[in-house]
């Protein structure tokens, strides 16, 4: 039991970092209606062009600033592939999520990187969770934050617009192409240096270390938004709802390693939430038609 | 003035499904004018509009709003220019935003999308006055949802976006068609108040002959993507549905059974 307190406070670190990506994901996933995967492709980049940086000398936070840039990039890409290449989607992420792997390979060099915090000047580290948690509470706050603000501009507003109904924004004289790739610019950056904070966090960039990245940052969403959704729905409490969303994600995820289950099977039990968490309104729904129908017979 | 040249709009061209939409189809509608257009299904109706308002192009010919050749221009460009209503109440707004936010995003149609503030405090009086107008009730629910709204009301609130900053012209695609009769009837009688009281150049596709009757200065009626009745004036106020009917025999030459149920 001591044992599982003292993961505790490593669980809320890494749900912190990981809230940061879901946030990301959630601006694609429920402002812009597209399930991007680009993400696993992003977080990795950011996570290595912070990486490298540190090593070579940058300090942290023009590194993370970098990552960020580097993952607006991605967001671009696919942006461009989906909206000026008329590829759906899906596809277009998972397109730019394979080129992605070749160019993070090249910018580590090799498929593991150390970025030890004992040698390098970073901003967060698993040897200090306390100073971890706080760094990346001030940051979602911030982010959160500006978001809030963004999504209330004129732009902001188009962007929302266009995921809510595109025939409709046209019509309105948005250019509903250029407000996706935005969002999907903007959302690619907050996971790339959601990226560039694991790493510093962890110690390390794995050429791996994005694989399933969009699953964990959907099943966030999906916790977060059915935990606010009884709250209200403003906007700054649903992005604070998926920041919590992932704490609450990998708290339950330590219990379970804690419980001795078999690591092996953790990505398929993220599979398995995600899917429940998003069939279970389209079944539900479903029963309740059902029933209704045996009542009128 | 809305002024379409042998506008030629073929679907699924070269195929045995080849439909000719639009043959070769002129129309000119001077500023001010309200046009009503009926006809069949598959008359043509919907894709002349769509010429206009740019969501599908036309193979050939030329579209041209006040002098401005705007046959190939995208459908985002052109909005600055044209207000639309759509037959589907659920596609002229934005469900999941507030009905203040999507009067403020109607307020800035055209206009460059900046980071300045969304909607602007002095917007909300203008925004409460203009939905006072539609006697719906909606000025104290600003910020509800769209999407709790009824169809009536969403049309309603469609047709107040697209008048909010004058359109040089007003686009309406059987925006009755999806109401109940009741309700058609009072968005029909908010639409003519607000094109007269704007003097707004408008082009309404409706199925309903009585509708196209007794609104518009001037009727319109397609067959086979070419108009083959143009009336207006005095002659278009002594219209019945009955004449109407005879005319479109005449016309098109075809009988009028499987069209009758749907232009009643």
């Amino acid at each position: 039991m001591i044992d599982l307190l003292n993961s505790l406070p490593g669980a809320l670190a890494q749900g912190l970092v990981w809230g940061v990506m879901a946030i990301g994901v959630f601006l694609t996933y429920k402002i812009l209606g597209i399930a991007d995967l680009t993400v696993d492709g992003s977080i990795c980049t950011g996570a290595a062009v912070c990486t490298m940086m540190i090593i070579g000398g940058s300090p942290a936070w023009l590194a993370m600033i970098c990552a960020f840039l580097a993952g607006t990039a991605a967001g671009i890409l696919t942006g461009l592939l989906h909206i000026l290449l008329g590829i759906p989607d899906i596809l277009s992420g998972i397109l730019t999520q394979m080129a992605l792997w070749s160019i993070n390979l090249k910018i580590l060099g090799k498929a593991n990187q150390a970025l030890p915090a004992r040698s390098f000047s970073v901003v967060l580290s698993q040897l200090d969770n306390v100073r971890s948690i706080i760094v990346l509470a001030v940051l979602s706050a911030l982010i959160i934050g500006l978001l809030y603000l963004f999504f209330g501009t004129e732009l902001g507003s188009a962007i929302r617009a266009t995921g809510n109904n595109p025939v409709m924004s046209r019509a309105q004289g948005i250019n509903t192409g250029v407000m996706s790739i935005i969002g999907l610019a903007l959302s690619n950056g907050i996971v790339a240096l959601s990226g560039a904070l694991l790493c510093q966090y962890q110690g390390y960039t794995d050429i791996n270390m994005g694989r399933g990245a969009v699953v964990i940052g959907l099943a966030a969403v999906v916790i977060g938004t059915a935990v606010t959704k009884r709250i209200g729905s403003n906007f700054a409490l649903k992005l604070t709802g998926v920041a919590f969303g992932a704490v609450i994600y990998y708290t339950v995820y330590q219990v379970i390693i804690f419980a001795g289950f078999d690591t092996d099977f953790l990505k398929m039990f993220s599979a398995i939430v995600v899917a429940c968490f998003l069939g279970i309104p389209y079944v539900s729904k479903k029963i309740k038609h059902m029933k209704g129908r045996k009542k009128d017979a | 003035m809305l002024e379409l040249r042998n506008v030629v709009k073929i679907f699924n061209r070269g195929t045995v499904d080849e439909k000719l939409a639009l043959d070769h189809l002129s129309l000119t509608i001077a500023d001010g004018e309200f046009v009503s257009v009926i006809g069949g299904n598959g008359a043509g109706k919907s894709t002349m509009l769509n010429a206009v308002s740019g969501s599908k192009l036309p193979d050939s010919g030329k579209v041209l709003l006040d002098g401005r050749d705007i046959t190939d221009l995208p459908e985002h460009k052109r909005a600055v220019w044209l207000g639309r209503v759509y037959q589907d109440p659920m596609m002229g707004t934005a469900a999941g935003m507030q009905i203040e936010e999507n009067l403020a995003l109607a307020l800035r149609r055209g206009k460059r999308r900046t980071l300045a503030p969304g909607i602007r405090k002095s917007e909300r009086a203008l925004f409460r006055e203009k939905l006072a107008e539609l006697g719906l009730g909606l000025e104290d629910r600003l910020t509800a949802r769209v999407g709790t709204l009824s169809g009536g009301q969403r049309q309603a609130l469609t047709l107040l976006m697209a008048t909010i900053s004058r359109p040089d012209m007003l686009l309406l695609d059987e925006h009755t068609a999806a109401l109940d009769p009741k309700t058609a009837e009072r968005v029909m009688t908010l639409t003519e108040k607000m094109v007269r009281e704007q003097k707004l150049t408008t082009l309404m596709i409706t199925h309903n002959m009585k509708d196209a009757i007794k609104y518009g200065d001037r009727l319109i009626m397609l067959h086979a993507g070419r108009i083959i009745l143009d009336i207006s004036g005095e002659e278009k106020k002594a219209l019945t549905v009955e004449e109407l009917l005879r005319s479109f025999n005449r016309a098109s030459g075809e009988e009028f059974a499987a069209d009758r149920a749907v232009l009643s």
